[in-house]
């Protein structure tokens, strides 16, 4: 983990980030309104860098996920702006950006049986994606390509030719990870790739998804709803809330000291080894066809201020490189002094009943 | 609903379950049965000995694949126990404990035991009836066992929800599963699980299909209620960090046994089974100063229905001795491993000399590999293997390797299977703790293999 | 129970309803006629006179007889109008007949499985790979000693080719529903074997029988039809049918008497057509493999001023500054 000390210095000045997206918007049409699934999200990932998404079910992780690969679901409509290494892939005719997904945009899923074909052996599933995209491949460069990454995932090559039903549910991910990068992809997004698998499983994909870089140069984008995976696997972190990246920076920094209530509440509530209590936020995420007024997180906010019910946070950059949108950890930081003393009287409210509750 | 009077005191045995196993017949393809030859038994539950306490929080814990679901349905009468026996022992006023033995009920007994026994089930959206509102899901089992009818189940149904946190309750009952949120299906089959006012409660994974942000609500919720009520809880789960901070005792299952039970305490604070270690050591901590851990079991929970010899865990185990049942399948990992390390070009060369590893997938104490092949390549070959992680357990429990006509013949030492000894303050399985007094095993290793 | 009904068609959209509403709108007309044909039928099905004046044989259409009149000196519009009936009774009866014995012997299939579901299955799949043609012919045989040639006869023989296809969809999905994790909650909380059957699988595994009831009800027509047209139907002093009506008029067509054919056959066509057409409907709307999530166009408001930070920015504040946040929350 000692690569991570000094990425931020490093990486500075080795070329632009591989992906770059600002004030990206995904919002899909119902019959009650747009669903604004995404709703003004920028990052930047780096090479070889993993950043982890995390938040709560309905936050608008997994559409974000899909949304930066162009997966989009029915009906929906994104905007802003996406970079990756440099070019415009919202600008992208269809057919190209399809041409790069597979090849230079990989994705790994969460349940991998479903993702695999019960008819073809693995030989097979490695021929069609190779031949999807280099058309004149041959047989050989085939096993060869294919043999190394199953290789670098643990695969023994007797198991080359068997079919999806032959293999343990660890070694089918690890198939589906290795089949998303044999076209050596530099960007690969990760949907909850762990959550069907078992502890020890689920340990060995993390340490094949932590090692990624070492061999492929690839950066991840990992989504999961578990902040230990997180803190064991990711550089950085962004946390999402109602469609909004409410803090992003180094994964130390933020698991250390996080500015924003919802990732102090959050980490709070995770129940692991070191828990002696039980904490939890109370209520659920907003409705994200009418998400609250203001900060979207202020009527579950222990923090929460009359501005706050108000008007919407700026999003600030910290010292250290980490970035949020809080009122209150702006009054902390020395930010908006000029809130008058009305707005930053705590809010008051009505206590949040269980019949609210995700 | 109100606390029940305390008939018993805490910490009397209520359930024991004694050699419990449940076994499932396989049923094999078409060829198969035509050759009356049964495709094996999967041993779900393979000898279970665990006496659960009145008021405790029994905690059992493992992977899937582990049985631990399979042993709480079976607590129930919902699975078919093969062998061993149930014996509930409920409670009654005036300190009688009748017994009754689950494992020899009609389907009629049963019915009546669920009264005092009940289930939480790990998936909130599928564990409720679609087409039923909460009203009359909630209320059913009162109507099943005919204790309360129109206007005084409804009025108990409300109490219920209520009890659970879903208030006002009004506005649920009329509600349908689809209209609630994951945490609200949840406290409501948490409610129908309590309405009867049962003595035990069986928690299937009642959590892991939440949220983080819910999954602490719900283990607050089901605290109060064993406060409240006098509940005694049987909490089944794979994650050993909500175990931790709920449960009194916990059972360790790898593949149909306990391989190590104690006071939480105790086994937090020094883990004795291997796999009680991996176990800990592999839970995501959310502390991004923890570096991810490299020395955690290969592989993942073997078949049940053809489970290792000796200790089930040994294939995995990264502390496992000579004794611990070493055979020729783990030989087929060792050199599947070994090839995933080499170039493409030496895998072709030794595989062309091992041959067909089929030979390999019967269990066998001694086996001979590289038939026609020259014996001393095929030596050297495992030479090399054993050159290159010569920490590998497996070579602990080889006692020889011979060039034969045949080709090499790997023979591996003699284990055994261990059964659950005290030891400290737990009890532990595993030929690391072994007995002090009789150094002799009970149970030949191939015991699984014998019927 | 009204917001029952009406829920299926509020789902739908687009192709979906179109398909439902007209199919709903022909066969509403037919099920009109059958309820009101004595107010609505000129003439008796069966009536040859008025005021002791015998009908014209074979008249053409006139301002009397709008369809003309046939070979036995029926009024033809009334035989339709009386057809509607008859159809719709024999129908509705026979339908509602394989759905009480097929959805519950399904169920119980499903359920109970072992032998009594490998008995069940061989025999429905042996009625099932009958031609449907040849086992009503051979029910209305059998049926016509006890029963006549009735209504109830031929709804009856009807019945017979129908069970096997509720019985199959009901006992697949209750084989799969079976397995279910709140089939097992039910028998945690000491459910009988009935009360599961009842309580919890019923109401889950009938969702697709209207459907099949509807594209059944469909078919029967043109079975109806064809047993009247074979002369093994309803008999005609039972009850208009337009089978036989049609078979009758087969020798007047070659004669340039079209008005006696046109008239019954397009009632079944269009009675046919209208019930197909609910029937897919409904499956677009209860089938969720076919249906579709309601989508409507999204429009993306202007990005207001972005309040990402400048990188630049010394002060390391946001570029938005406090009057465009306000601005914000204004909308």
């Amino acid at each position: 983990m000692t690569e991570m000390t000094d990425r931020s210095a490093s990486t500075a000045t080795s070329g632009g980030p591989v992906i770059d997206a600002r004030d990206l918007r995904i919002w899909y049409g119902t019959d009650r309104g747009p669903v604004k699934a995404v709703d003004g999200v920028s990052f930047t990932l780096r090479k070889g860098e993993i950043l982890g998404l995390v938040g709560e079910s309905g936050c608008g992780k997994s559409t974000l996920g899909r949304g930066l690969l162009g997966l989009l679901p029915e009906g929906a409509k994104m905007d802003g702006q996406l970079r990756f290494n440099g070019e415009d892939l919202l600008a992208l005719p269809k057919k190209q950006m399809f041409a790069k997904r597979g090849a230079e945009l990989g994705m790994i899923f969460q349940e991998p049986l479903t993702r695999l074909n019960p008819l073809m052996r693995i030989s097979e599933h490695f021929e069609e994606t190779l031949k999807a995209h280099e058309k004149r491949i041959g047989k050989a460069e085939i096993e060869r390509r294919s043999m190394e990454v199953l290789r670098l995932m643990g695969i023994p090559p007797t198991r080359f030719r068997s079919y999806p039903h032959e293999f343990s549910g660890g070694m089918r991910q690890r198939l589906m990870i290795a089949l998303s990068l044999v076209l050596r992809p530099s960007f690969v997004v990760a949907d909850e790739p762990t959550t069907a698998l078992d502890v020890l499983v689920e340990a060995q994909i993390i340490r094949i998804l932590h090692d990624l870089r070492r061999e492929f140069d690839t950066s991840l984008l990992l989504i999961t709803h578990n902040l230990g995976i997180i803190a064991e696997a990711c550089d950085r972190v962004a946390v999402m809330y109602a469609g909004e990246v409410v803090e992003i920076g180094d994964a130390r920094d933020v698991f250390a000291e996080p500015q924003h209530p919802y990732t102090r509440e959050l980490l709070r509530s995770t129940i692991s080894l070191a828990s002696t209590g039980l904490n939890f936020i109370p209520g659920a995420p907003p409705d994200l066809v009418d998400p609250p007024p203001g900060c979207h997180f202020h009527p579950r906010c222990p923090d929460a201020m009359n501005v706050c019910a108000t008007t919407h946070p700026i999003q600030r950059e910290m010292k250290n490189g980490s970035r949020t949108q809080c009122w209150a950890a702006d009054l902390r930081n020395g930010y908006a002094q000029d809130l008058t003393p009305e707005q930053t009287t705590p809010l008051s409210r009505e206590e949040i009943s269980v019949a609210d509750e995700a | 609903m109100q606390t029940k009077p305390e008939p018993a005191v805490v910490g009397d045995d209520l359930i024991e379950m004694s050699e419990l196993e449940v076994h499932y017949e396989l049923r094999g393809g078409t060829l198969s049965r035509l050759l009356g030859v049964g495709a094996g038994t999967v041993k779900a539950v393979d000898g279970v000995n665990v006496t659960l306490r009145r008021g405790e929080v029994l905690g059992v814990v493992g992977e899937s694949g582990s049985g631990k679901t399979t042993l709480g349905r079976a607590l129930l009468g919902l699975a078919k126990s093969t062998r061993g026996t149930i014996t509930y022992r409920k409670p009654r006023a005036g300190g009688e404990h009748p017994e009754q033995v689950v494992s020899k009920m009609s389907a009629r007994e049963l019915r009546e035991l669920r009264t005092d026994l009940q289930m939480v089930f790990q998936d909130p959206h599928a564990a409720l009836n679609p087409s039923m509102s909460i009203e009359t899901a909630v209320g059913h089992p009162l109507k099943i066992h005919g204790i309360a009818s129109g206007e005084e189940l409804r009025k108990r149904v409300a109490a219920a929800l209520e009890r659970v946190g879903l208030s006002p309750a009004e506005q649920f009952m009329r509600k349908y599963p689809s209209d609630l949120s994951g945490g609200q299906k949840q406290r409501a089959v948490i409610a129908r699980a309590i309405i009867l006012d049962p003595e035990v409660l069986v928690a299937d994974e009642p959590v892991s299909m939440l949220d983080a942000s819910v999954r602490a609500k719900i283990l607050q919720l089901m605290l109060d209620l064993k406060a409240d009520l006098g509940l005694t809880y049987v909490y089944i789960t794979h994650d050993l960090a909500t175990a931790k901070f709920f449960c009194d005792r916990i059972a360790i299952m790898y593949l149909g046994r306990i391989v190590e039970i104690g006071p939480t305490d105790e086994i937090f604070a020094d883990p004795k089974h291997p796999y009680t270690k991996a176990l800990l050591k592999a839970i995501p901590e959310p502390d991004p100063h923890k570096v991810v851990p490299r020395d955690l079991p290969r592989g993942e929970i073997p078949d049940a229905a053809s489970p290792p010899l000796g200790c089930s865990f040994h294939p995995r185990c990264p502390e496992a001795v000579a004794e611990c049942g070493w055979e020729s399948r783990d030989l087929r990992n060792l050199l599947e491993e070994h090839w995933t390390r080499q170039d493409p070009s030496v895998y072709e060369s030794e595989q062309g000399l091992v041959g067909d590893l089929g030979v390999l997938d019967k269990p066998q104490k001694r086996v001979t590999i590289g038939k026609g092949a020259d014996s001393a390549r095929v030596r050297q070959l495992l030479d090399r293997a054993r050159a290159e992680n010569p920490s590998e357990p497996l070579w602990r429990g080889v006692d020889e390797v011979r060039e034969t006509e045949d080709g090499v013949e790997v023979v591996f030492h003699k284990g055994y299977d261990p059964l659950l000894r005290p030891s400290g303050g737990v009890e532990v399985a595993c030929v690391l703790y072994p007995e002090p007094v009789t150094p002799e095993p009970a149970r030949p290793e191939d015991d699984r293999h014998g019927s | 129970m009204l917001t029952g009904l009406i829920s299926p068609f509020r789902r739908t959209s687009g192709m979906a309803r179109w398909i439902l509403v007209s199919g709903l709108f022909i066969t509403g007309v037919f099920i009109a006629f059958a309820l009101f044909a004595p107010w609505i039928a000129p003439y008796d099905f069966n009536q040859q006179t008025v005021d002791g004046v015998k009908f014209d044989k074979m008249a053409p259409p006139d301002g009397d007889h709008w369809f003309g009149t046939n070979d036995q000196f029926y009024d033809v519009l009334s035989r339709v109008i009386w057809g509607a009936r008859t159809a719709v009774e024999v129908v509705a009866l026979s339908v509602m007949f394989s759905v009480v014995i097929g959805v519950p012997l399904g169920l119980l299939s499903g359920f109970v499985g072992g032998w009594v579901d490998r008995v069940l299955v061989f025999l429905m799949d042996s009625l099932y790979a009958m031609p449907s043609l040849l086992l009503a012919i051979v029910f209305s045989f059998l049926l016509r000693g006890p029963l006549g040639g009735g209504i109830i006869a031929a709804a009856l023989s009807l019945t017979a080719i129908y069970i096997p296809q509720y019985y199959r969809v009901v006992r697949n999905t209750t084989v799969s529903a079976r397995e279910a994790t709140y089939v097992e909650a039910a028998r945690a909380i000491g459910a009988k074997n009935g009360t599961i059957m009842g309580r919890y699988l019923f109401g889950n595994v009938i969702q697709s029988v209207p459907v099949i009831g509807t594209l059944n009800a469909a078919d029967a027509i043109g079975t109806l039809a064809a047993l009247g047209f074979l002369g093994l139907g309803i008999q005609p002093n039972e009850a208009s049918e337009w089978g036989y009506d049609l078979s009758r008029a087969l020798d007047d067509a070659a004669a340039g008497i079209w008005w006696t054919t046109v008239f019954p056959g397009m009632a079944i066509v269009l009675l046919v057509t209208g019930l197909t057409l609910v029937g897919e409907g409904l499956n677009e709307t209860v089938n969720p493999a076919l249906r579709k999530r309601r989508l409507r166009p999204v429009q993306l408001p202007p990005h207001e001023p972005s309040t990402y930070l400048a990188e630049k920015d010394d002060t390391r504040f946001a570029v938005g500054d406090r009057e465009t946040v306000e601005k914000r929350d204004e909308r």
